[in-house]
């Protein structure tokens, strides 16, 4: 046995799972779909004395549309972002992401809600909820408080999640139909995290961009949205773009890290060219009428 | 479900009751034990192996509830009340193997044998959800689990021919 010893506990639904936390503070640690987690125990790098495991929470798993918004459960499995037509058709950028994380074995256990609280800024799903400004709604021991994605991730690793609080939904705006979205990424082999990647969706109305959103995967230390130049990009002409350039300014100002793979110099560099990649595939897609 | 919402401390033993290759099995663990190593030291269903133990090899792939999973990263207490299917449980004896365990062994899909029965598992499932798999679906499918010796192409060709056989019946 490689993890150290915890003791064990599995709530039936959101009140207990939330008192849990509150009774046990520090010493606890939620346990959803293990994939990140169980190996940092494995390896001792995490050691839980409690471990709270909410895959028999009720009602946290699955999707549901909701005032122009796709609700998905936290323990939603990256399969079901992957294969449930409802989240194809209402968030498509979820949908093409997922199977970019880890291998399909990893995706049948692996949930979103996990990975959102694990905030790996170099995961795919952080920086699908920061492009498209997703909502987070935490449950803690007095109620429900909803966290913007902007404020939700802190920094490395840290979210706005209190020890009491759990994760119990992602609230992701639905665009319109028509829009284009793609996913771009650089890894060393294919499950492994990415060096760099970038998301995008993007809206067209008679030929100039009306609605435009880019996330930038394991550009810093958490996952970044291109603020600048979504706004500069808003109201200019699709076909016009010099979309090399549009990479290098979404890029510009970032500090990606440097590791035995790649240092910050080439991260910046693979960071702009799949921008300009992920932009082109997403204006090729939404109808420009 | 009682006894599962229960709180236990550190280093308590917790009744599991699972169901294994279609046998209702019961266990004793800590909360801390693996599936995996439950399978093996528990079950003495050792035809599970142990690689790198952090879920990167996928030499303990096992089907839970369906789905196959690395028990290395599944605590045997969430198995409660789950359905487990290991590489023991896919063929009765030498003779009824399945087609994907019949392929491997006619295609080179295995030299040392200590990563096959996760191979079989994951490719058990994934001809399950995709019959009719093309050669980059087949490598993707392929890519969460490691081989030391073959070199991966007799793996390939093995998948491809039990996709085949198993759409032909």
């Amino acid at each position: 046995m490689k993890p150290a010893p915890f003791g064990y506990h599995a709530p039936a639904d959101v009140a207990e799972a939330t008192a849990l936390l509150s009774e046990l503070g520090d010493d606890a640690k939620v346990l959803a779909g293990g994939q990140s987690l169980v190996p940092m125990m494995a390896l001792r790098l995490a050691r839980p004395e409690q471990v709270v495991d909410v895959n028999r929470v009720a009602g946290l798993g699955g999707v549901r549309r909701e005032n122009g918004t796709l609700v998905v459960g936290a323990t939603t499995r990256h399969v079901a972002l992957e294969r449930d037509p409802v989240v194809a058709a209402a968030v498509p950028l979820l949908a093409r992401a997922a199977p970019y994380i880890g291998h399909f074995q990893i995706r049948n256990r692996g949930t979103l809600g996990g990975s959102l609280a694990h905030a790996d800024a170099a995961a795919e799903l952080p920086a699908v909820a920061r492009a498209l400004d997703a909502e987070f709604e935490l449950a803690g021991p007095d109620g429900t408080r909803r966290v913007a994605a902007a404020a939700f991730f802190r920094t490395l690793f840290t979210t706005a999640l209190e020890p009491d609080e759990l994760l119990v939904a992602v609230r992701f705006p639905i665009w319109r139909p028509r829009s284009g979205f793609a996913v771009a990424e650089v890894a060393r082999r294919h499950g492994d995290f990415a060096l760099a990647g970038a998301v995008c969706g993007v809206q067209v109305d008679a030929g100039r961009i009306s609605r435009v959103a880019i996330g930038l995967i394991g550009m810093g230390s958490v996952p970044l949205r291109a603020e600048a130049v979504e706004r500069s990009l808003t109201g200019s002409e699709a076909a016009a773009l010099d979309l090399d350039d549009v990479g290098a300014q979404a890029v510009a100002g970032t500090d990606p890290p440097s590791d035995v793979h790649a240092g910050t110099h080439y991260r910046a560099k693979v960071g702009a060219a799949l921008v300009a990649r992920a932009l082109s595939t997403a204006l090729k897609e939404a109808d420009h009428g | 479900m009682a006894e599962i919402t229960a709180t236990q401390d550190a280093g308590t033993e917790m009744e599991v009751a699972l169901t294994v290759n279609g046998e209702a099995r019961r266990v004793r663990v800590e909360p801390r034990k693996t599936l995996a190593d439950t399978l093996r030291e528990d079950l003495g269903l050792t035809g599970t192996h142990l690689g790198c133990e952090h879920g990167v090899c996928g030499a303990c792939t096992v089907l839970l509830d369906g789905a196959a999973v690395r028990a290395c990263l599944v605590f045997a207490v969430q198995a409660e009340g789950a359905e487990v299917t290991t590489i023991e449980g896919l063929a009765a004896d030498a003779d009824s193997l399945t087609a994907v365990q019949r392929a491997f062994r006619e295609h080179h899909g295995l030299q040392c044998g200590f990563c096959t029965p996760g191979f079989v598992l994951s490719v058990t499932a994934f001809l399950r959800d995709n019959p009719a798999p093309g050669e980059e679906e087949i490598r993707d499918g392929l890519s969460g689990n490691l081989c030391r010796c073959t070199g991966y192409q007799g793996i390939i060709r093995a998948v491809k021919a039990a996709a085949e056989e198993m759409g032909r019946r």
